[in-house]
């Protein structure tokens, strides 16, 4: 794969970001792109956030890596988030590795990459980079903030943190905590970044050596919980690599080892092994219920945000209940909640891929929307 | 049915706060948007009218309104709407007595199994009565309980529920179901409007 930074956009935040942790960052860099216009009232802006392996590269050619943006099937001309219609923003996550201030990023106190000095962060401290993001695009409302995954974490916090930002809101697939299979999951993917020796304490950069099979491990391991029982079955059962039966060792026999292999080695090439770390560690942080006693209802008190929750029924790494709950704080406060449950095969993954039900579900809310927020912003 | 939508925002008040419970298409909320100006939310249990819902701008969470209404607080609603839904409960009673935890008032409508055509139509064929609001046959209908105008009142004073107003549409004609009309609207009503609180 041939990775190209330069060709990466970013603006350079030179104020100071207060982080959860208590540290503050002096000034940070925040890493996007932009797809189609933004119009005369600026009632058309959409803010995506990504995932967890995701990066601003929405749609279209990822300019870094040449493969195909992430979020291809959903926004693009025509499609759901309709680029001929809407301004799209998507910014690379604080702690990312795709340009925003980072653990791969130079430590300006330093002068070389910051590696375990960069301090933790959280979903709210990711949210609260990329208002900075809002503020220079000259956005004071957005019409929906939306994403999958954390990306609908770092929605739900952009809406408790932000109310008055945005219009509307989509968290797709997520939850408003972090369950413990969520963490344990999490953990086996740091544990097996770290049990890499070249992972060198995070310091890899000074040998060059990459920790390729720790992340691949953990990529690995994230797969399996992204895609359901049934999906994997329906994909792979028990078919043979080479269809000639068992080879008595221990090399991939079965497709799915195979796919698994080829899932963990191309993400390698692209993503930073302390970048997950960090990541990984801001989504098991996140708990809107704690930060609200336990209250959910409390983040969202009084919002005027139009919500469409949308969950998929068989996510078991964020399961529709989770939404619900989401779903039960909202209404218990009047406030504008949808709610729709897709039924896939497709698992955690289901928001990623050909999905036409969640498709048209995004595109109804989406442009309904839109219409009210332009009457709105006309009167 | 472009008359029972007029009657029904008819006892409704501007900018009510209305949950209309088994919304369909949303076409009713929708309505009631324009000209009530509501703050409206839907609960639906089909997730193509839930689609269509949100196409139309509108606020419906896809679910069972049997095992959802649960969660809603008390007193969330100025009024709750169950239009022609009644009927398709496994416990309708439980339902209606939910509704008016959640709303000051409901708006109960049913497709009324006292109405002439379908006694006629049950004592002449001596099978399940298929009419224009009954389309269905016995093995395939959604309505697991058919009420009569006067069941629905029967079921209201059982449960201390008040009725405020009732009204009774037959072929497009609108008139006031009172205690002493009872049994002749029982008879020439297609439709029974209720409006109930407690």
């Amino acid at each position: 794969m041939n990775i190209d930074y330069s060709k990466i956009n970013k603006i350079i935040i030179n104020k100071p970001l207060k982080l959860d942790c208590g540290e503050t960052l002096e000034k940070f860099d925040i890493a996007y792109e932009t797809f189609g216009r933004l119009d005369e009232s600026k009632s058309n802006a959409i803010l995506v956030f990504h995932a967890l392996s995701g990066d601003q590269f929405v749609t279209g050619t990822n300019k870094v890596t040449g493969r195909e943006g992430w979020w291809n099937y959903v926004v693009g001309p025509s499609l759901s988030i309709d680029t001929n219609k809407y301004f799209v923003i998507c910014a690379n996550v604080l702690g990312g590795c795709m340009g925003s201030s980072g653990p791969k990023e130079i430590d300006p106190k330093t002068n070389k990459p910051y590696g375990l000095n960069f301090p933790v962060i959280t979903i709210k401290d990711m949210v609260s980079a990329q208002i900075h993001l809002l503020d220079y695009l000259g956005i004071d409302k957005t019409l929906c903030v939306l994403g999958g995954s954390m990306g609908g974490m770092q929605a739900l916090q952009f809406c408790s943190l932000f109310p008055n930002r945005t219009y509307s809101s989509v968290p797709v697939a997520c939850a408003a905590s972090h369950s413990a299979q969520n963490i344990a999951f999490n953990e086996l993917a740091r544990q097996a970044i770290m049990a890499d020796p070249n992972w060198d304490s995070g310091n890899y950069f000074l040998s060059g050596k990459v920790p390729r099979n720790g992340l691949a491990v953990a990529r690995m391991a994230g797969h399996i919980s992204y895609l359901s029982e049934q999906g994997l079955e329906n994909k792979f059962g028990r078919k043979l690599q080479e269809g000639e039966g068992l080879k008595f060792s221990f090399d991939a026999d079965f497709q799915v080892e195979s796919y698994l292999k080829y899932q963990g080695y191309a993400f390698v090439d692209r993503f930073d092994a302390n970048s997950y770390l960090y990541i990984t560690r801001a989504m098991d942080y996140f708990d809107l219920y704690k930060l609200n006693n336990g209250n959910l209802s409390k983040a969202f008190k009084d919002t005027k945000v139009k919500f469409c929750i949308i969950s998929f029924s068989t996510d078991w790494l964020y399961p529709t209940e989770e939404s619900k709950k989401i779903v039960i704080a909202l209404n218990s406060i009047g406030a504008k909640v949808s709610f729709v449950n897709i039924i896939t095969n497709n698992g955690h993954d289901s928001f990623l891929v050909e999905e036409p039900e969640f498709f048209q579900t995004l595109k109804g809310f989406l442009d309904s929307t839109y219409e009210d927020f332009k009457n709105e912003n006309s009167r | 049915m472009k008359i029972q939508d007029d009657v029904l925002a008819g006892l409704i008040e501007i900018n009510s706060k209305v949950l209309d419970v088994g919304c369909g298409d949303g076409n009713l909320l929708l309505y009631l948007k324009k000209n009530k100006r509501i703050d409206g939310r839907g609960l639906e249990i089909n997730q193509k009218n839930v689609q269509e819902c949100l196409g139309k701008g509108l606020a419906v969470v896809e679910g069972d309104a049997e095992k959802d209404l649960i969660n809603y607080p008390d007193r969330s609603f100025d009024i709750a709407i169950l239009n022609q839904a009644i009927q398709q409960f496994y416990e309708p009673r439980k339902v209606l007595n939910e509704l008016l935890r959640i709303a000051k008032k409901a708006i109960i409508t049913i497709p009324n199994f006292g109405y002439w055509k379908v006694r006629l139509n049950l004592f002449i064929t001596g099978t399940m009565p298929i009419t224009k609001t009954l389309p269905h046959s016995w093995y395939d209908t959604p309505n697991l309980h058919m009420s009569s105008i006067k069941d629905f009142y029967n079921l209201c004073s059982l449960d201390n529920i008040k009725v405020n107003k009732s009204i009774s549409i037959s072929s497009n004609k609108i008139s006031d179901i009172t205690s002493n009309n009872m049994e002749v609207k029982n008879l020439i009503s297609e439709l029974g409007v209720f409006v109930v609180s407690k």
